[in-house]
């Protein structure tokens, strides 16, 4: 339920975190692949595409039998349900918020195509002959669906939201979670997202001609594009009243958030990165923070030459150049669109408690003309206080979000 | 603080776009599937755009321009949108594509329009509008959550005219699925004698309605937009849920002039309104769906239509179930609607 009220929340906090991805089905998982600096990316085994063996994934290492059952789930539904489950339940478990009654708790959530891999099998039969193609395989083509059924799963029900913002999908989902708590709609929402790999996005990714047909080298001179990638991410978000009742120290705070569009092309980065550029600063602006005061940069970081480029530059435009410690975790995970702003949160959230900088996997060149160094190797117990990440997405859509320690 | 509606917009499968009448002349149909009608998009957008853009795409954006020309806006200070399915037209032309030219040699036209936000990027594109732009897609509430979102950035004072939108089209496929889905009627039916029949299904529609929200007072704003409450397959009865929610607004169902509700022709989906009349024994109560179909963001084009009846200060007769013997000018109108029992709203809008 959701009704708007006057009173309006100082800070919102992460009290749980939970991640699958191609480097791992748990957080601690992900964390053992950082260390070992192994990424996920690899062949194609899940998907019957003409693409296996020639562009590489960042696959979850789980056939969806295994996946659902994980999941405690049926294998016939879509697999972007299941990865969702999992990371979701992860993080509720983790923060410890179940022991508490009587929280309005809400779902924010997003992907990006729903239930697409369901809906390809669907089509093969439909294109044929329209009353033919089973029904149950569309069920979840909205990608509200695929929401409410892993709310179902959780048990939430008093908010429920689904958001579709291309590549920023899931850092929108953790931005606009805040902002229900903040306004006292809600004292804890599980949010982030979730994708997996499709057809749909794998082919059109490909038609735009940048997917890399090697492992991706983001922030390099000589990248040649993306490699898709699936998984979820989620925090738990609560308020300050709720983390004064949880019995444990919480992760960090959520301190700054902001979404500008570049308003320059559908798909493509304008050159000076306007949007990146405004997204970034807004973030530090309703944080309270000077540039200065980022310890590390989660890049977005695709590796494609456009946005990695304008990405960059925004970046040297507010950093100058004593610029902090920054990677692309995209080296190691894919990219996950919907999912990655998820999966990115929870990389920032663990980059504060364990102070970790993660590393950059592959870099070898700078960019010419930008002269920027990413972290190469996993750095450790170092004091890291704030942490910026950033998510931008088909339609201009740029988002950053900054978490600082208690 | 308070909200106001400063203008509105929608396209429709009714002649709603532009200086017309109030549904003063309601176009009928006689099939089941109600299809927006096209306005002459040259007037809104660049005519070489126009070629590139899917139905929904061109919908959108001219519900949006339309909008901000009404409200006496150029650039908006945030854009949200709410689309429960998205830009189908292109998802069904590259998913089909692939399967047809077995993922060979496409073209990435119809992907780069299929993402869900395409509507609400597009409208920023168009305005060089850098600001805040979010997209929610979750079934019957894309909408309201839009509009909640909207309602939101207004209190946080973090932007004034705050254009939100509901936008989805109606495809062959998508009209097909949703047959065999049971959603629809099996025969074809006049779409204003919707509520005479009582068989199971509705009709479905399609359109492109958008509200530009602000914070300050004008003589020009349409309506005040007092309350916003969603409901997720509501526990209690949702009687009691609306006596609550008018209470917290010091109201009693007693003081509501109209009632607007969103019954859809569909006996299923219809009884679910049935305690209406007697909890609005003195409100105007008023249908809106037997003119633009159902859809799940149908709620936005209920939302214009809410705004014009305060505007209007009249219930066009054509939506009516049932008036009071004393007809008052409407100044208090609750917009209840759900989408299959599942997902619920309730809109409160007050005279400014």
């Amino acid at each position: 339920m959701v009704a708007i009220s006057n009173s309006m929340g100082s800070s919102v906090y992460i009290a749980g975190v939970g991640v699958i991805s191609a480097i791992g089905n748990n957080v601690a998982e992900n964390l053992a692949a950082f260390e070992k600096e192994r990424a996920g990316i690899g062949e194609i085994t899940h998907m019957n595409t003409r693409h296996k063996g020639e562009l590489p994934v960042a696959e979850v290492k789980l056939d969806n039998e295994e996946l659902a059952s994980l999941a405690g789930m049926s294998a016939e539904t879509s697999r972007t349900k299941l990865l969702s489950v999992v990371a979701a339940r992860e993080a509720l478990r983790d923060s410890g918020v179940e022991n508490i009654p009587g929280l309005r708790t809400g779902f924010v959530s997003a992907n990006t195509v729903g239930g697409m891999d369901k809906s390809e099998d669907f089509f093969v039969e439909f294109l044929k002959d329209n009353s033919k193609g089973k029904l149950r395989r569309i069920f979840d083509h909205e990608c509200g669906s695929v929401t409410e059924v892993v709310a179902g799963q959780l048990g939430i029900k008093d908010h429920i939201s689904t958001i579709s913002t291309a590549c920023s999908s899931s850092a929108n989902a953790v931005f606009y979670g805040a902002r229900l708590i903040k306004n006292d709609i809600l004292d804890v929402v599980v949010a982030g997202g979730a994708d997996a790999l499709t057809k749909f996005t794998l082919n059109g990714f490909n038609t735009l001609m940048i997917l890399d047909k090697n492992f991706c080298k983001p922030f390099d001179d000589n990248r040649q594009g993306l490699n898709l990638g699936e998984g979820a991410g989620y925090v738990v978000l609560v308020s300050d009243k709720v983390a004064a009742q949880l019995n444990k120290p919480m992760y960090c705070t959520l301190s700054g958030y902001n979404n500008s569009n570049d308003a320059y092309h559908q798909t493509a980065s304008s050159p000076e990165g306007t949007g990146s550029f405004m997204a970034m600063q807004g973030a530090l602006n309703k944080a309270g923070l000077r540039a200065s005061d980022i310890d590390y940069v989660n890049l977005h970081g695709t590796g494609t030459p456009n946005n990695d480029s304008a990405e960059g530059t925004a970046v040297k435009r507010l950093f100058g150049d004593s610029y902090p410690a920054m990677s692309s975790t995209k080296s190691f995970t894919g990219h996950t669109l919907g999912a990655s702003g998820g999966i990115e949160a929870v990389y920032a959230v663990l980059a504060i408690k364990h102070g970790l900088i993660y590393p950059n996997l592959r870099f070898e060149t700078p960019m010419q003309d930008l002269d920027i160094v990413p972290q190469i190797h996993l750095s450790k117990d170092k004091k890291i206080q704030n942490v910026l990440s950033n998510s931008f997405g088909f339609g201009g859509n740029c988002t950053s979000l900054i978490f600082s320690a208690c | 603080m308070s909200i106001y509606i400063r203008a509105a917009a929608s396209v429709s499968a009714q002649n709603t776009l532009g200086k017309t009448g109030f549904l003063t002349e309601p176009v009928t149909y006689n099939e089941t599937r109600l299809p927006a009608i096209e306005p002459d998009y040259k007037k809104y957008i660049d005519p070489k755009l126009i070629r590139r853009m899917s139905h929904v795409i061109k919908m959108g954006v001219a519900a949006a321009q339309e909008c901000l020309n009404n409200g006496g806006v150029e650039m908006p200070g945030a854009i949200v949108t709410g689309t429960a399915f998205g830009c189908l037209e292109d998802t069904y032309t590259f998913l089909g594509r692939i399967i047809e030219m077995e993922e060979e040699m496409l073209p990435p036209t119809a992907f780069i329009q299929s993402t869900h936000n395409t509507v609400g990027a597009q409208v920023a594109l168009m305005l060089k509008c850098h600001a805040y732009n979010n997209t929610f897609v979750h079934k019957g509430v894309s909408f309201e959550n839009a509009l909640l979102d909207g309602m939101l950035l207004l209190k946080e004072g973090d932007a004034d005219n705050v254009l939100v939108g509901g936008i989805d089209e109606m495809t062959d496929a998508s009209f097909t699925v949703l047959t065999r889905l049971g959603l629809y009627k099996r025969q074809p039916i006049t779409n204003l004698e919707l509520y005479k029949s009582a068989s199971a299904g509705t009709i479905g529609g399609e359109g492109a309605s958008f509200v530009l929200l602000t914070d300050k007072t004008s003589s020009e704003n349409m309506a005040q937009l007092k309350a916003l409450k969603t409901v997720f397959k509501p526990a209690e009865p949702i009687s009691e849920i609306i006596a609550a929610f008018l209470a917290k607004e010091g109201l009693s169902a007693a003081d509501i002039d109209v009632v607007i509700t969103g019954e859809n022709g569909d006996t299923r989906n219809d009884t679910v309104y049935d305690f209406l009349p007697a909890l609005f024994g003195n409100s105007t109560i008023a249908n809106y769906k037997h003119l633009c179909g159902e859809y799940p963001t149908s709620s936005a084009f209920g939302l214009w239509f809410a705004a014009n009846v305060v505007a209007e200060g009249n219930v066009p007769a054509v939506a009516i179930q049932k008036s009071p013997a004393t007809n008052k000018k409407p100044e208090k109108v609750l917009f209840y609607n759900h989408y299959q029992n599942v997902y619920h709203s309730l809109i409160l809008l007050s005279a400014c």
